[in-house]
């Protein structure tokens, strides 16, 4: 593959005209829903060279584009990807695909507005991935909002327009944050470049001020305990592809920032701050797990699951700086970060299966009470194997990709600290509890009612969505290496960043 | 001493507009009302002659004339080219808004040029004479054109406060003026600051002149705590006139603040820095938080220009090169941004029904997908969210206050910008998320649908492409 060829840029920028097409389609739903199919595909397609064509020995950036955007104040246009932001742009292509075919009948009203929403949103996110120039990064990070702003707005529930203004500002306010610290730097610096920021010497204090800057606008997005209140709302709100597209990637911007600006950038106030971030994860794995036990809502424990897995994350990220403390050496840490990568992945892939299981039996129910659920399996045989799968992949099992992020982070804790890993294991207790918990009452059990009763198993095209996602989660749950391995390089230069001083 | 014969052609845009104002002052009595479009044609003629002119004798150099009273730099000419575009674009909208309402007068066009002449003077002023003359040539045209709607009390009203608080403003800067004449003995900017960089030191007299040019500022420009005037003109005018008051004077006002300020007591910009701060801070806070509450689209977007005020202001007491093109970028992304979103509520007006109210807007995006698409791009662009105009207009003057080392101002701005955010948001909302309550086809001229959408596009396109305009901007204030 050669570099020249502006691949990343045709990522980014496929979806988005693909979105303006599919406006212009209009009124026309057949049409639109083809044409959306087509760009998704074709989106995907051409994101598959990226992984083919990455050389995974180096750290460096590849597939880099260059090119002066703002002038006036040195703001370029520029990409590149390494081997902790490639697998998540792939991620994204992927669970674009598979929301538009989800979306395929659901959706009956204001088709192409739908459809181009989701397509200009995988664009932009794609774009954040991408982006090494910090303005950049930030308009395509800010401008993401206003798609899934509208998504939540138009197509959402009940309480959409309360869920959809929360998610807008909460996330606002958290990314207004990052862009004064990114004026900040730039005053610092004269460079608006995310790797000449890596690069710059920074004091202690300003090291913590910035570290809480990103702190607030990552851990939003992310979101950490205490500032998650607004994804229960968002996720419950939003129709099924929204929920989707918020849990798989959504989320994952928010720890993508924490690797990409925190722990370069401001790795002394990480080091002497990680107690707070380790702090917060466990209280996410432990606190809002029990929380999502005594969830009603089937939606509503997805979502507090994903802050919980999440904080696996962020845990997986913070342990690095104690692993090192005790061993000087970078090797062990490696563990923690790959973990946590790894976790990303596997997340989006359940979360999204989940979200799109609840939706499956939103569209023949219109409900997502568990109460209104009770023996599913005898009517929907197939789906109920597949929602148990993605259940105990939800609780970590063995052979699933659920199982290997989690047990990666969970040794690195140990390496760091006993009782911070004490505390972590138990989500493979709490995870189990209310996953299997909410399966046994939703799925097995006798027949409850009679709409139970006349529910229809999965067709074609839900079958084909599930099932694809069945097989990503159990081809890396059974031989993550290949993930593993083009994260490697990256992982390490990213841990000899955050362990030398920059004071 | 001798009479230097001034340099007219430095001056030729400010003659042609007037001879052309006094033309349309002339032709349109003779006008039945069925011709009335003559005049139209003739004032949007000016404002194209206008642009021509400015454009075409635009040298780049700084030149004076008519003894230093009269400056002509690229600073002005591309404030001026903007003022042109923005009356030209408020006329166009207004034409089938007024006619709808008995509003067609020539009288609207003869004072919207003289007010464009107003602005001129005010932009090209290089002596405190010359600066008062051009406002109170611009201000008395606006008093009049408030109160154009006789039979509105509502429209009355707010001419009668507009030209109350509107006076005493002038009072105030003109004795502002009159003690920097009594403490530096000229008139003149130019000589104004040469006084000032020789006499520093504390000067009881200086520092109160400063105080009461600032005021006299803060009011023309609407900052807080000097803004009361401006929610109830923009609420009771007619729209037409709330479009022009809220786009080319901001202009004006930028210009003014430039010349007074920054070009004549520039050497007093450690005590003025401190009163912009408190101005700045309040009419962030006030006109975010305010907004919040109305109703009304006009009086939102009146109480939103204050807040845009206070951005303004955040660029200009930054003290550089940088903060003074930061806040030119932002006034005219302003102009550009109240340009369409006034023009939307004209867009869906029609006779005998004002779409002044936010409920007025709602399910718009069934009615017409791409009006409300342009909505949208005019509201997330004065919220500040990218990829508008919006957002690089906030991006400028925060970089220029982080630059001046005021770190905690940009975080107390882009706080009030979240708060902010949530008005327009609700706009958004009612758009998008309601159904129609007003179901009626949107009747409009092509000519406006066309101009109201390069509006709203060239917003978005500024959001991508902001390079040349801020390049252009660095230029001007070099």
């Amino acid at each position: 593959m050669s570099s020249e060829f502006p691949l990343l840029s045709l990522v980014i920028w496929l979806p988005i005209i693909g979105g303006l097409v599919v406006l212009a389609a209009g009124k026309n739903d057949v049409l639109v829903r083809w044409l959306a199919l087509a760009f998704s595909m074709l989106t995907f397609l051409v994101s598959l060279p990226l992984y083919t064509g990455f050389d995974s020995s180096t750290y460096q950036m590849q597939f880099a584009e260059e090119a002066s955007w703002v002038p006036a104040f040195n703001i370029h246009y520029s990409l590149g990807i390494d081997g902790i932001s490639m697998p998540l742009i792939l991620l994204t292509s992927f669970t674009t695909v598979l929301v538009v075919i989800a979306s395929w009948e659901v959706i009956q009203r204001r088709v192409s507005q739908y459809m181009a929403a989701f397509l200009i949103m995988e664009g932009l996110m794609i774009g954040v991935f991408c982006a090494l120039d910090a303005v950049l990064f930030y308009v395509f990070w800010e401008f993401m909002l206003l798609p899934m702003f509208l998504i939540i707005g138009i197509w959402g529930g009940q309480r959409r327009v309360y869920a959809a203004i929360k998610f807008f500002l909460y996330t606002f306010l958290g990314s207004v944050l990052l862009l004064v610290a990114i004026l900040y730097l730039y005053f610092q610096s004269d460079s608006f470049s995310i790797l000449d920021f890596h690069d710059m010497r920074i004091g202690m204090n300003a090291q913590i001020v910035l570290f809480f800057a990103f702190l607030i606008a990552f851990a939003v997005k992310v979101p950490m305990w205490p500032v998650h209140t607004w994804l229960p709302d968002a996720h419950v709100e939003a129709p099924t592809g929204g929920s989707v597209i918020l849990a798989a990637i959504m989320l994952k911007l928010g720890a993508y920032g924490f690797v990409r600006f925190m722990l370069p950038i401001v790795p002394d106030a990480s080091h002497e701050l990680d107690w707070f971030i380790i702090l917060l994860s466990l209280i996410a794995v432990v606190y809002i797990a029990m929380v999502a036990l005594v969830q009603e809502d089937m939606k509503k424990l997805i979502a507090y699951s994903s802050i919980a897995h999440m904080g696996f994350v962020t845990l997986g990220f913070f342990v690095v700086f104690n692993i090192f403390d005790s061993t000087n050496s970078v090797v062990g840490a490696a563990m923690g970060v790959e973990g946590a990568l790894v976790q990303m992945i596997s997340h989006g892939f359940i979360s999204g299966a989940l979200f799109l299981c609840v939706g499956v039996m939103y569209d023949r129910m219109h409900s997502r009470n568990i109460s209104d659920y009770g023996g599913v399996v005898n009517t929907m045989p197939v789906f109920a194997g597949l929602m148990v799968f993605f259940a105990m992949a939800n609780a970590g099992l063995p052979g699933t990709s659920g199982f290997v992020g989690e047990f990666m982070v969970i040794l690195a804790a140990f390496k760091a600290n006993f009782w911070v890993a004490v505390l972590a294991s138990t989500t493979l207790v709490l995870g189990a509890a209310y996953t299997l918990w909410m399966v046994k009452r939703v799925i097995f059990g006798k027949v409850t009612n009679a709409q139970v009763a006349e529910l229809k198993d999965l067709n074609m095209r839900e079958t084909l969505v599930l099932g694809s996602l069945a097989v990503m989660v159990l081809l890396l749950g059974l031989w993550p290496a290949p993930l593993i391995d083009v994260m490697h390089a990256s992982v390490g230069h990213l841990l000899e960043q955050a362990v030398s001083s920059k004071l | 001493m001798n009479f230097e014969m001034p340099n007219f052609a430095l001056a030729l845009p400010e003659i042609f507009v007037l001879c052309m104002a006094c033309i349309v002052l002339l032709v349109d009595p003779f006008l039945g009302e069925r011709n009335r479009f003559v005049t139209y044609l003739i004032a949007q003629a000016t404002l194209v002659g206008a642009m021509v002119l400015t454009l075409g004798l635009s040298t780049g150099e700084t030149q004076h004339t008519f003894e230093g009273g009269f400056v002509r730099d690229t600073m002005g000419d591309v404030l001026k080219a903007f003022i042109y575009l923005a009356t030209f674009m408020v006329f166009l909208y207004s034409r089938d808004y007024m006619r709808a309402r008995q509003l067609f007068s020539g009288e609207y066009f003869v004072l919207g040029l003289f007010g464009v002449l107003g602005m001129m003077v005010m932009v090209s002023a290089h002596s405190l004479l010359t600066l008062y003359l051009g406002l109170e040539l611009l201000s008395l045209c606006l008093y009049a054109m408030v109160a154009l709607q006789r039979d509105s009390i509502a429209a009355t009203e707010a001419a009668m406060k507009y030209f109350v608080l509107g006076s005493l403003a002038s009072g105030m800067l003109l004795y502002g003026m009159s003690m920097l004449y009594g403490v530096t003995g000229s008139l003149d900017i130019g000589e104004i600051s040469a006084y000032i960089a020789q006499n520093l030191g504390h000067n009881l007299v200086l520092a109160f002149a400063l105080v009461f040019v600032v005021v006299g500022l803060a009011f023309k420009l609407g900052a807080v705590p000097f803004h009361m005037w401006i929610p109830d003109v923009y609420h009771g005018a007619p729209t037409n006139v709330t479009i022009y008051i809220g786009t080319a004077p901001k202009i004006a006002a930028f210009a003014m603040v430039m010349r007074l300020l920054v070009d004549g007591l520039g050497g007093l910009h450690a005590e003025w820095q401190g009163m912009l701060v408190m101005l700045a801070i309040l009419s962030m806070a006030v006109g975010n938080v305010i907004a919040i509450a109305q109703n009304n689209l006009k009086r939102m977007l009146a109480y939103s220009t204050i807040a845009h005020v206070g951005f303004l202001l955040l660029g200009v007491l930054a003290g550089t090169e940088n903060g003074y093109a930061s806040a030119m970028f932002y006034i005219i992304i302003y102009a550009l941004m109240g340009l369409g979103g006034f023009g939307m509520i004209m867009l869906l007006s029609r006779a005998g029904f004002e779409a002044d109210r936010i409920e007025d807007f709602k399910g718009l995006n069934e009615r017409s997908p791409w009006f409300a698409f342009i909505m949208m791009i005019l509201m997330i662009s004065m919220a500040g969210i990218p990829v508008s105009a919006g957002f690089w207009a906030k991006l400028a003057v925060l970089q220029a206050v982080v630059r001046a080392d005021m770190v905690w101002l940009a975080i107390v701005a882009v706080i009030f910008s979240v708060i902010g955010a949530f008005y327009y948001l609700r706009v958004v909302k009612v758009m998008y998320f309601d159904k129609p309550e007003d179901t009626a086809p949107i009747e409009s001229a092509f000519d406006m649908r066309i101009v109201l959408s390069a509006n709203g596009l060239a917003v978005l396109a500024l959001g991508v492409f902001p390079g040349a305009l801020s390049m252009l901007c660095i230029e001007a204030i070099k």
